[in-house]
């Protein structure tokens, strides 16, 4: 029998606001444990709450741009459990009445992915275990009530490829409207899925498992492939899925079950009676939708009809915000998108890959990019030249001039001189140019290496394979 | 509606509380006391009442989001029972 | 008299006038807790010491006549719930024995600024749950007019401590009557101040939509300065009020002509002591010959106020006690092996049991399949409580009622049987419930023992119940008699009430 993957996914994104979302600590990554925290946090008795500002228009920011539908009435509530980590024994988030529901995200394909919902909430603090039988955890609330969004989805999504695509344009969008760095390795961006198989074309969902320790976008796909292949060979062989909770192992790439307590969960939802009500006036969510940047799409669209990009280099480079920013930082020097496009997407990447480095990494001054560009068309240097300059700029910073003057690089375009060094090579040997008149085309190639190595690499290689032609065609019987 | 023992028990291990038998026995006789007092609530209609959570009509309360000084860490630390490596201490947690 | 047997009023007078220096009352107080502290146990910590070396520099500004306010040089005493960075605050429980806060409540750094002299902390119901005061996990405390008999509570130390003159005014923590109920029990003046009017900053809470920071102190005026110097806009509480600052002593002059006070019959019913009911409508009396128009009305879902306070505060109560777990502060278990054990075990010998009953009832009140029917419930007929008293007071500009049924009762009376204990807060629960304002003052004695008057306000009508307090005050004496010292012993109350000034 033929199955299909339902999969929804659950994301929490760290908001990258100054400080916590209840007190004034700060929330910078990586800080010693506990130096972040004060009473509110560290849940002393008798502290209060106090709603930071800029967690609830991020939250707004998120939701228009995913095209929910605000609330005018939203609340805080208390999700009650016991756990090291939970200073207060409850974490303060949004239970009937998020401040966000009802948006969507389209896919590539067009395919709408249902948004059902986008809440406020604290982070909780981080526990780290102690050495192998030493029987105790260490607890860093450094963490505990930073801001988080939870952004929920319809289980609309049908294949791992799909979700991880969704979580790719989540994240872009995130990091365009500025409100979340989406770090998965520092965790500022975490996915939770649930996946379910049904028969081809049945209308029933199946039972459904939930995965976690989902730390990076292969990890999500990978983790839905192998959750599809093991569902699938257990409703193969007449088995049932069982509901459970399933913790991603990266090391050995499966999923395992999380030891479940026999101890149901009943979180006693209620509202928290330290903090009041959100009500959220018209014109002030008319006011940040009025405020929202350009998006992915929308960027995509210019690009495609400003800078008469392919569809294909348009998508890949707004796919990143930093690298979209970064072309057209060089265009503003340079206009001339396809060429930067081209070296964007070659060697800006392939570099940045070499290094392992995401494009928020790149520090590439696009004016020196854009320099380089305007002497390959200027037929200052050549494009193979270029390359090996451009290497140079992104290793050491230093600009094109600077490393072309200290290396002496530089293109012969004098056409004598060049038609001199064409007719040497041709006599040089004689067997290439018989070949390349009978036919052999390939022989051309040798020849121009052979040019090339009497230049010492610095002809200019259009007019090598233009002035080659002429004087091959002089040869002609 | 009757609480037995055994739902005792249960929210007793919601809380994180626990009693003994005796305690757990003389708590039901308690719990259903209290509650078929309380059971006089039936007797009001609430048909689309809305609840009150908070008696003010205050709303929006937001702060800036503007960094306060933290607590030095020894301060936070102060009143934990076990301290190690500037963290508290927690009975080992499972996964 | 003795000046610790002074009000906070006739103090600052003096004051002024350089007749007296806080020291000399520091001294008369400090002589005063050293009399008969060990047999009330009013305080659960003395902070002497503190006191003594601030009331030294208090002095030197009443001289120079630069006094910071009017708590300048007054010797305070705090419920044991308020944090003060530096001083181990226990909220009379074992679970938060040690716990020295790093910060300091909201109406504390008032008290601290304005000069007040804070004397200690004083004893309650273990996190202000109870009416007796004998839910302290340390010790009961006792009433000064009959040591055998509870001082009431929750804040049952502050009521205590204002009556013997072991402090000149206290601060106390009002959830379902904790102020105003012990205020009648011991005989002193106590307010509670409408919901969202003083910052519960740093207060330890107990039910955080019902718990209100409130004075208790020797009469209505003393009650107004003291709400005067801790009431106000606190950014740190999300539930405290934007307002300008109010002087509470601005209406306590007023002729009560135009007034109308409302007399709901629900709360004379069956219960009512016949004594407590002779002394209140006595007072009722005294109001209407004071100009004041008394009106019977009928606030029909009173009888339901009980259920309703005790489910939604249980509730809020159940979780706010979940941090106490052993980690960040407190008394811990023995033993790290297990964490639900080790959390079980801290909660189960760290709480008593009327502490954990109500977490019980809370958890319970709020787990699935029960919340609609108990909390949701209680929640919707806490809006129809909340509706007919707006509806009372469109009528009347305050409603009378006793502020307890009962006279205090004996040590022990009640321990055994919560539901009977709960109906001590019959009276003074809908007030909470509906986040009014209300006072408790003395109206008088019965079999030797104090009955207090409840005056129920509109919400922030604060001025509007000081006075019509302070008019009763000024032609009765009640609020003058002592329990302690001299003048005013206890044996001239038996068999009569001081009506005659």
């Amino acid at each position: 029998m033929k199955f299909e993957a339902v999969i929804g996914l659950e994301v929490h994104a760290e908001l990258a606001t100054a400080t916590k979302i209840f007190c004034g600590c700060a929330t910078k990554y990586g800080a010693e444990p506990n130096t972040q925290t004060c009473p509110v946090c560290l849940g002393l008795p008798g502290a209060l709450p106090v709603l930071n500002e800029k967690v609830v228009e991020y939250c707004l920011r998120a939701g228009l741009a995913l095209n929910c539908r605000i609330a005018d009435f939203s609340k805080l509530d208390r999700k009650n459990y016991f756990y090291p980590d939970l200073p207060k024994a409850y974490q303060i988030s949004q239970y009937d009445l998020p401040l966000c529901r009802d948006g969507f995200l389209t896919l590539a394909s067009g395919r709408r992915i249902r948004i059902t919902r986008i809440h406020i909430e604290e982070d909780a603090g981080k526990l780290i275990h102690s050495p192998e039988g030493e029987g105790y955890s260490l607890v860093d609330y450094n963490r505990a009530g930073v801001p988080l969004i939870e952004i929920v989805t319809a289980p609309d999504l049908a294949t791992p490829e799909e979700a991880v695509e969704f979580l790719e344009k989540l994240r872009g969008i995130l990091i365009y409207l500025g409100i979340s760095d989406c770090k998965m390795e520092e965790g500022s961006l975490r996915c939770d899925a649930n996946i379910s198989l049904k028969p081809a074309g049945a209308k029933h969902l199946g039972t459904k498992t939930e995965l976690k320790n989902i730390n990076s976008f292969k990890a999500l796909g990978r983790a839905l492939a192998y959750e599809i292949e093991r569902q699938s060979e257990l409703l193969a062989e007449g088995k049932t899925v069982k509901q459970e909770t399933r913790k991603w192992e990266e090391a050995k790439q499966r999923t395992l079950p999380l030891r479940s307590k026999e101890e149901t969960q009943d979180y006693r939802y209620f509202p928290d009676p330290d903090l009041v009500p959100i009500e959220l006036d018209p014109a002030y969510v008319a006011a940040i939708a009025a405020s929202l940047p350009e998006l992915p799409e929308a960027r995509k669209r210019r690009f495609i009809e400003g800078y008469k990009l392919p569809e294909y280099d348009a998508d890949l480079i707004t796919g990143s915000k930093h690298l979209a920013d970064f072309f057209e930082a060089v265009l503003k020097f340079y206009f001339s998108p396809k060429a930067a496009s081209n070296w964007i997407m070659g060697e800006v990447l392939r570099l940045l890959g070499e290094e392992g480095l995401t494009p928020e990494a790149l520090a590439v001054n696009p004016a020196h990019l854009a320099d380089l560009l305007r002497r390959i068309d200027a037929g200052e240097i050549s494009v193979s030249q270029g390359k090996t300059v451009f290497e140079k700029v992104f290793r050491t910073g230093a600009s094109p001039e600077e490393i072309i003057r200290a290396e002496g690089i530089r293109q012969i375009s004098d056409e004598a001189r060049l038609r001199a060094v064409v007719a040497q090579v041709l006599q040089t040997y004689p067997q290439s140019v018989h070949d390349y008149l009978n036919g052999k085309i390939k022989a051309a190639q040798f020849l121009t290496g052979q040019i090339m190595r009497e230049t010492k690499g610095q002809a200019n290689p259009q007019l090598i394979k233009e002035l080659l032609a002429e004087e091959l065609a002089k040869l002609r019987p | 509606m009757r609480v037995s023992e055994e739902e005792v028990r249960r929210v007793a291990e919601l809380a994180r509380l626990a009693f003994s038998e005796a305690e757990l026995r003389q708590l039901a006789g308690e719990f259903n006391r209290i509650l078929e007092a309380f059971a006089k609530l039936n007797e009001v209609d609430t048909t689309g009442v809305p609840p009150t959570a908070h008696v003010l009509k205050v709303k929006n309360r937001f702060r800036a989001d503007q960094i306060r000084p933290s607590l030095p860490r020894p301060e936070a630390l102060r009143n934990a029972n076990a301290v190690k490596d500037g963290s508290f201490v927690a009975p080992l947690v499972m996964e | 008299m003795e000046l610790c047997d002074l009000t906070l009023h006739e103090i600052k007078d003096l004051f002024a006038q350089k007749e007296v220096l806080p020291s000399m009352v520091m001294a008369s107080v400090v002589k005063r807790i050293g009399e008969v502290e060990e047999k009330l146990g009013a305080y659960l910590a003395l902070d002497l010491e503190a006191a003594l070396a601030a009331a030294r520099a208090a002095d030197d500004r009443i001289k120079a006549g630069r006094a910071l306010g009017v708590l300048d040089g007054i010797p305070v005493a705090i419920k044991d719930n308020l944090c003060q960075a530096g001083r181990e605050t226990t909220c009379a429980s074992r679970i938060l024995q040690g716990f020295v806060p790093p910060y300091t409540a909201t109406v504390v750094q008032k008290l601290l600024d304005q000069g007040a002299l804070i004397l200690g902390r004083t004893n309650m119901d273990e996190f202000a749950m109870g009416s007796s005061t004998e839910n302290s996990a340390f010790k009961p405390a006792k009433n000064p007019w009959d040591p055998e008999r509870v001082p009431g509570g929750s804040s049952g130390g502050s009521a205590a401590a204002v009556a013997a003159g072991e402090a000149i005014a206290a601060l106390g923590s009002d959830t379902g009557g904790s102020i105003r109920q012990p205020a009648a029990f011991c005989g002193v003046t106590g307010l509670k101040p409408t919901y969202g009017l003083v910052s519960r900053y740093g207060l330890v809470a107990f039910a955080s939509s019902f718990d209100q920071i409130g004075p208790l102190a020797k009469d209505a005026e003393d009650c107004a300065l003291m709400l005067s110097a801790v009431a106000g806009f606190d950014p740190l509480d999300s539930t405290s009020v934007r307002g300008t600052p109010v002087d509470y002593t601005q209406e306590l002059d007023r002729e009560l002509t135009g007034r109308t006070i409302g007399l709901p019959r629900e709360y004379f019913g069956e219960g009512l002591d016949p004594e407590v009911r002779r002394l209140v409508m006595a007072a009722v009396a005294q109001l209407e010959d004071l100009g004041a128009r008394v009106v019977e009305i009928s606030l029909k879902m009173t009888e339901y106020a009980l259920p309703v306070y005790y489910l939604i505060s249980s509730a809020e109560a159940s979780s706010n006690l979940g941090r106490y777990d052993g980690i960040r502060y407190g008394r811990a278990a023995a033993g790290r092996e297990d964490l639900a054990a080790y959390y079980t075990r801290t909660r189960a010998e760290g709480f008593g049991p009327e502490v954990k009953r109500r977490i019980m009832l809370g958890t319970y009140a709020l787990s699935a399949g029960y919340y609609e029917a108990y909390y949701q419930k209680a929640q919707q007929v806490r809006t129809l409580i909340c509706r007919e008293f707006a509806e009372a007071f469109r009528v009347v500009d305050a409603i009378v009622t006793p502020t307890s049924p009962t006279l205090p009762f004996r040590l022990g009376e009640r321990l055994t049987d919560p539901l009977a204990m709960y109906m001590s807060d019959v009276c003074t629960v809908p007030v909470n419930i509906a986040g009014l304002s209300a006072l408790s003052i003395p109206c008088g004695f019965a079999r030797g023992l104090p009955v207090g008057l409840q005056i129920i306000g509109r919400p922030f009508a604060e001025t509007t119940i000081l006075n019509i307090a302070h008019q009763y005050q000024k032609v009765t004496g009640h609020h003058r008699a002592r329990p302690c010292g001299t003048g005013h012993d206890r044996a001239e109350q038996e068999g009569g009430s001081p009506d005659e000034v």
